[in-house]
């Protein structure tokens, strides 16, 4: 298993950790503060912590940015906002850091985007996918890396427009994210495909799903194809009883990032065929960049990166990007220098931009196919769709986006 | 037609699996009285242990069903162990105390397996002879889910072959009827507890393990479950087996139509089914009232004003957090106006729980109405940050006085359960009202006045407004409405017989701690810049009440003492190590052995002896 | 008439509990209700102070009905009571366990601010003077003597300057000389201030000395009333109860 273990064990003083430290010269190592729900979703960040410090590492071990050190100091929100919240002042006021990064559940991200806005530092924000992060509470000092909620659900409508089924039916977990996946599916599908019916939609308790009672829930309403939003241990046992009860036999299945590795492993032998999904065909993807990346990760972490991987590379080698371009770490000056900062990602793939628009990155995803190969879920006839085409217009982000 | 049928039958095999869990639950709590958190954790431990084993035993019928009943036995060992090593030393602690211990098991749990197992979820494989599926009516069905139906009877079935038709099982009987009388028998009381715990823990050890076939195993099953297994012991009536299996099925039953007519109701719905059994039946749907004929409990310890030595520390202690901030950093005094906040939210629901005898659950939900009142005002209305500290209590007074008054009818542990399930839909309401609340996004931008901006002015306002609720509390303790209180805690019969309205009285009370978490809830939310759901989700209440029960129940100054001791705990072991809940365990299991009246009254006891 | 109890009836799940139970006391006077066990006896006792209500016949005290009354509006229309099984508050001293029943008889139980150490002591230790408990005010009743603790519910009992005194097995669990001493003061306390006493005994010597009359109770229904010479000659008292004494304590 290669799960970072802790390296700082601070001393259980008050004196020691609640005074504040002396001024850090400017010259000391830049310093990220990275506050993540780790012991909450452990699946996810345990690869991309990983990640983070691999990138780290190869970016010190090249002279780091303009002779300066990336330092990070990682901090548990355990999935409480309000924890994160804490941190942040904890890492901003003790810890000195110069940026702020990370976020995995949408409230947690969203707390440290405003609480980034109320004191005036930079928040990047790596994976919360909410629209809400970049769009109907954006802000200046908020820039996100993934593709968002919108963004996948609007490369998953180009395929389902494709197809035949007109009769629809969703299934996400019970909270914003699915919840807007949702909406946005619908909204973009009956946009693109005219006439498209929902004839059943089923909210399952995230983390909590009662896969027998959803799989027939939704079998009833007799869908021609289905949307599916769950992931994780939810979509394993949606998995195992639509299997098993024939759910998806004639059906089309549209799912949102069941071609993940960290969801899509866990499946076995077991994960559906045919599925369409958004991911990350980890094992073939055989561009230079990305290569190179995964031999790295392997060497070091004896094992394949995940998405999580990917994510936390690309928000050190965005900010290490952003760095470089500026050689400043005040504040205004790193807010400037992330609109419209490009950097190239660990997908290999076109580089992404942070617009300036919206501070949302074109990073994209791996749409395919779902299949099964020597026993382990895989993706197949995927192709990349890069970010920036999967973005509403312009006046569109404009109207969303409180501006000024 | 045939759909609905199979839909319930769907809702047949949750039921079982409910049943399962909530069995063992309902067999250790009936006994021992100990509300075990850990079961959830046995629970996945069960599920991983037999992960592991089926995984590694030769595939077929043998390594299958063998790997499930070894992972069963290994669980109920573990039960024993913890039982053993932990609780048997902390039976005659304070009720409720043994929750705490139970708590640090859940957080090493949790931690180890994570370090045993990784953080992947893990699919076992399904079970020889039962992968498949049967048509029923048409309709394709899995032939596991089959199987499963039939062990929830089946398992009824041997629990009351063993209860009634063995010598051992009539001991059980009788002790969770009666226990002190068990007790007057002479039967062994230590090896009847212990072997309970042993049958329960197996019993969550097998309700664990067979989800394998069914469900991945990953490390957010126990506390999933264990919140799942104490609604349905406590709508079946605590220590009732086949009222755990009637709740089970009703459970089961309910959420597999109720998400045909109500796809949103998921997280909600097991929550409002107990608020309405409890309110109808407050013991349950098959539960007795708990015997009182033999309550001869030790009294209660009195209230002593604080001694001199006491009264110069607590002054020292709040000269000490007047003077010290403005020499520290922005972060200390985060930390700080924290503490402050947290120690008023102790002391509301000790206010409760000490004097008042009522230990609740479901507390956060008052701090998040608090919370909630205020940043309401400010999304909707832009209210100035004075006007939504007004609002805080007021809003979380109005949700004590709705709430309150169908708690304070009931008692134990049935009463901090239906403070559980307001809590619960107080919490779905303000994560699925997105028009209103913002949902799990929460409302944003919930800042101070100007005037209150700088972290050194909101600390010492902060520090005002909890001091100031504490010391309110705190004298109301002491004053005729604090003594009538507790007379109806002591003596509910001596309370009515001296003119006394105990449900007023406690109704009053229960207002009283909700205005006071209100205030804690306000201060916090403009403290944040922002509300979420989280504010009154379980794990606050938790907190909330492992503080008051770190600090000592059972003295005016506990919760204090049990804030601080919890919030700056967790606040340095979170920051310092990443497997922060391993260690915050550990030193929670230290605590507990060592002082079983809590860190105030085990001064306390050293102050008297000196 | 202080108490004036009419053709009372309770049953449980058709067991007639009571049937037909009439009886009266006068102020200053001591009544006490006996019988052997499932006589009959807490079932009636437990409907004149409000814990159960009769499914007929009616409870008059001075002239007003409280039929069916919760105990503590009872209680505020001025009748005091001890249990069977002394029922005080543990965590509280002698003194305080006699101010709550003062404050709550000045119905200032929601005060939430002044203390109750602050308040004055003079009334509380003027009734523990008189139940001779003074001494032992400040002593928790969590660690009392079982005799003493009936004093402070006498104590208790008394707060409200009560008209009627229910006592139900007054001297149960005490030391034989204990009884006498409780006993008398009880008695003393009544005829002194005009306050009717019904109570409930096992204790035949207990009775015989300090009743004024005496109503016996067989299988729910009144068997004999009378003086306690009438009582003790009764012929059908003697078959159904103090011929089977022994069972009961009878000396």
């Amino acid at each position: 298993m290669s799960f970072v273990l802790p390296r700082r064990t601070a001393l259980l003083s008050a004196a020691a950790t609640l005074a504040a430290p002396a001024a850090i010269a400017q010259e000391g190592p830049i310093r990220i503060g990275e506050i993540n729900s780790y012991s909450a979703q452990p699946a996810f960040l345990a690869p991309y912590r990983n990640a983070w410090a691999l990138i780290q590492h190869e970016v010190n071990a090249a002279g780091g940015i303009n002779g300066r050190r990336i330092e990070t100091v990682f901090r548990d929100d355990a999935g409480k906002p309000e924890d994160a919240v804490r941190h942040a002042g904890e890492l901003l006021n003790n810890e000195r850091v110069h940026i702020l990064a990370g976020g995995f559940l949408s409230n947690v991200g969203l707390a440290l985007s405003d609480f980034a806005n109320q004191n005036r530092r930079l928040f990047v924000a790596s994976e919360p996918l909410t629209d809400a992060l970049v769009w109907s509470r954006g802000n200046r000092y908020t820039y996100r890396l993934r593709c968002s909620t919108y963004m996948q659900a609007a490369m998953l409508v180009e395929e389902a427009a494709k197809l035949p089924p007109m009769r629809w039916a969703t299934v996400a977990p019970n909270y914003e994210y699915g919840q807007s996946a949702v909406r946005w599916f619908k909204e973009l599908l009956l946009r693109a495909k005219p006439g498209t019916t929902f004839v059943a939609e089923q909210f399952p308790a995230q983390g909590r799903i009662d896969a027998g009672a959803t799989v027939q829930a939704l079998a009833s309403a007799n869908p021609q194809a289905i949307f599916n939003v769950t992931f994780a241990t939810d979509l394993t046992n949606f998995v195992r009883q639509g299997t098993t009860r024939g759910l998806f036999e004639g059906r089309t299945v549209v799912s949102m990032l069941t071609g993940e590795p960290e969801y899509l492993g866990p499946l076995g032998d077991e994960a559906p065929e045919g599925w369409i999904v958004t991911g990350y065909p980890v094992a073939d993807i055989q561009n230079p960049g990305h290569v190179r990346f995964r031999d790295a990760y392997r060497a070091r972490f004896n094992e394949l990166p995940k998405l999580g991987s990917i994510v936390g590379a690309d928000t050190v080698t965005a900010i290490a990007a952003m760095l470089r371009k500026t050689g400043s770490t005040e504040t205004e000056h790193m807010v400037d220098g992330m609109s419209g900062l490009t950097y190239s990602g660990a997908f290999g793939e076109a580089e992404s931009e942070f617009r300036a628009l919206d501070h949302q990155a074109t990073m994209g995803a791996y749409v395919g196919k779902t299949g099964l190969r020597d026993g382990r879920g895989v993706m197949l006839n995927w192709r990349y769709c890069d970010g920036k085409n999967y973005l509403p217009t312009d006046d569109v982000v404009r109207s969303m986006r409180p501006q000024g | 037609m045939e759909n609905l049928l199979v839909q319930g039958l769907s809702g047949l095999a949750t039921a079982s699996s409910l049943f399962l869990v909530a069995s063992g639950l309902t067999v250790i709590f009936g006994v021992t009285r100990i509300v075990n958190f850990a079961h959830g954790s046995l629970y996945m431990l069960g599920a991983y242990l037999s992960w592991t084993l089926v995984t590694q035993l030769p595939r077929g019928h043998l390594g299958f069903w063998g790997g499930v009943a070894l992972a069963a036995l290994i669980v109920g060992v573990v039960g024993v162990l913890i039982e053993v090593l932990l609780l048997r030393r902390i039976y005659k602690a304070p009720e409720l105390f043994q929750l705490l211990a139970t708590f640090g098991v859940v957080l090493i749990v949790q931690d180890v397996a994570l370090l045993i197992w990784g953080p992947q979820d893990l699919l076992g494989p399904r079970a020889p002879g039962l992968r498949g599926a049967t048509m029923v009516l048409g309709v394709r069905f899995p032939l596991y889910e089959l199987f499963l139906i039939a062990v929830g009877p089946v398992v009824l079935a041997l629990l009351w072959l063993l209860f009634n038709r063995t010598r051992w099982g009539t001991l059980v009987r009788a002790a969770t009827a009666d226990r002190e009388m068990v007790g007057a028998l002479g039967v062994n009381q230590r090896a009847l507890f212990t072997t309970v715990f042993f049958l329960g823990s197996v019993l969550a050890g097998l309700g664990g393990a067979l989800q394998i076939p069914r469900e991945s195993v990953n490390l957010q099953m126990d506390l999933v479950v264990i919140v799942e297994a104490f609604v349905v012991v406590v709508v079946g009536g605590l220590g009732s087996l086949p009222g755990a299996f009637l709740a089970a099925l009703l459970i089961g039953e309910l959420q597999a139509f109720g998400i045909l007519i109500f796809p949103r109701i998921t997280l909600v719905l097991a929550f409002l089914v107990m608020a309405v059994v409890l309110v109808i039946r407050p013991h349950g749907l098959l539960g007795r009232a708990p015997s009182t004929a033999h309550a001869a409990a030790a009294p209660e310890p009195p209230y002593l004003p604080a001694s001199p030595w006491r009264r110069w520390a607590g002054l020292g202690l709040l000269l000490l957090a007047v003077i010290v901030p403005p020499f520290l950093g922005d972060y200390a005094l985060i930390v700080f106006t924290e503490i402050a906040i947290m120690m008023l939210f102790a002391a509301s629901l000790h206010f409760i729980m000490g004097p008042g005898g009522m230990a609740s659950f479901g507390h956060a939900a008052y701090f998040g109405f608090g919370a909630y009142g205020a940043a309401l005002l400010v999304r909707h209305f832009a209210a100035p940050m004075e006007l939504g500290l007004l609002a805080a209590p007021f809003m979380a007074g109005l949700g004590g006085l709705v709430f309150g008054f169908f708690c304070v009818r009931l008692s134990g542990v049935y009463a901090a359960m239906l403070t559980l399930a307001f809590a619960q839909i107080a919490w779905s309401t303000a994560f699925q009202w997105v028009e209103m609340t913002g949902g799990d996004n929460g409302i944003l931008g919930v800042w101070p006045s100007a005037w209150a901006q700088s972290k050194l002015v909101f600390y010492y306002l902060s520090l005002a407004l909890c001091v100031g609720a504490v010391m309110l509390l705190r004298r109301a303790i002491f004053a005729p409405f604090g003594y009538a209180l507790r007379a109806g805690r002591d003596s509910p019969l001596r309370a009515e017989a001296i003119g006394m309205d105990g449900f007023r009285i406690r109704w009053f009370a229960f207002i009283l701690a909700a205005v006071a978490a209100g205030i804690a809830g306000g201060l916090f939310a403009y403290s944040k810049g922002s509300v979420f759901p989280t504010y009154m989700s379980i794990s606050r209440s938790v907190d909330g009440l492992l503080m008051v029960l770190l600090g000592g129940v059972k003295t005016v100054s506990g919760p204090i003492a049990g804030a601080l001791a919890y919030t700056w705990l967790h606040e340095q072991l979170m920051r310092a190590f990443d497997l922060w809940r391993l260690f915050l365990g550990i030193i929670i299991l230290a605590l507990v052995l060592f002082f079983p009246q809590g860190l105030a009254g085990a001064l306390g006891r050293r102050e008297g002896r000196s | 008439m202080t108490l004036e109890v009419r053709d009372l009836h309770k049953s449980f799940g058709g067991v007639q509990a009571v049937s037909g139970v009439s009886l009266s006391v006068a102020a200053g006077e001591l009544l006490a209700l006996i019988g052997p066990n499932g006589a009959g006896k807490s079932t009636c006792f437990n409907m004149l102070n409000g814990q159960l209500r009769p499914d007929r016949g009616s409870v008059k005290l001075r002239g007003q009905e409280i039929t069916g009354l919760a105990p503590r509006r009872i209680w505020r229309m001025g009748v005091g009571r001890t249990f069977q099984i002394t029922a005080t508050f543990g965590s509280m001293t002698v003194l305080e366990n006699v101010q709550m029943a003062l404050l709550s008889h000045a119905r200032r139980l929601y005060d939430i601010w002044n203390p109750v150490s602050k308040q004055d002591p003079a009334r509380a230790m003027a009734l523990l003077d008189r139940v001779g408990m003074a001494g032992q005010a400040a002593r928790p009743c969590g660690v009392l003597a079982y005799g003493d603790l009936k004093r402070v519910e006498l104590a208790v009992a008394l707060a409200n300057d009560p008209s009627l005194l229910l006592m139900d097995e007054p001297t149960a669990g005490m030391a034989p000389a204990e009884r006498v001493a409780l006993m008398e003061l009880a008695a003393r306390i009544a005829r002194e201030g005009g306050i009717a006493v019904l109570f409930t005994e096992h204790d035949m010597d207990v009775v015989f000395a300090h009743a004024d009359r005496i109503l016996v109770l067989d299988r729910g229904k009144p068997i004999a009333e009378g003086l306690p010479a009438e009582v003790r000659r009764d012929a059908r008292v003697r078959e159904v109860y103090l011929g089977t004494g022994a069972t009961h304590g009878y000396s």
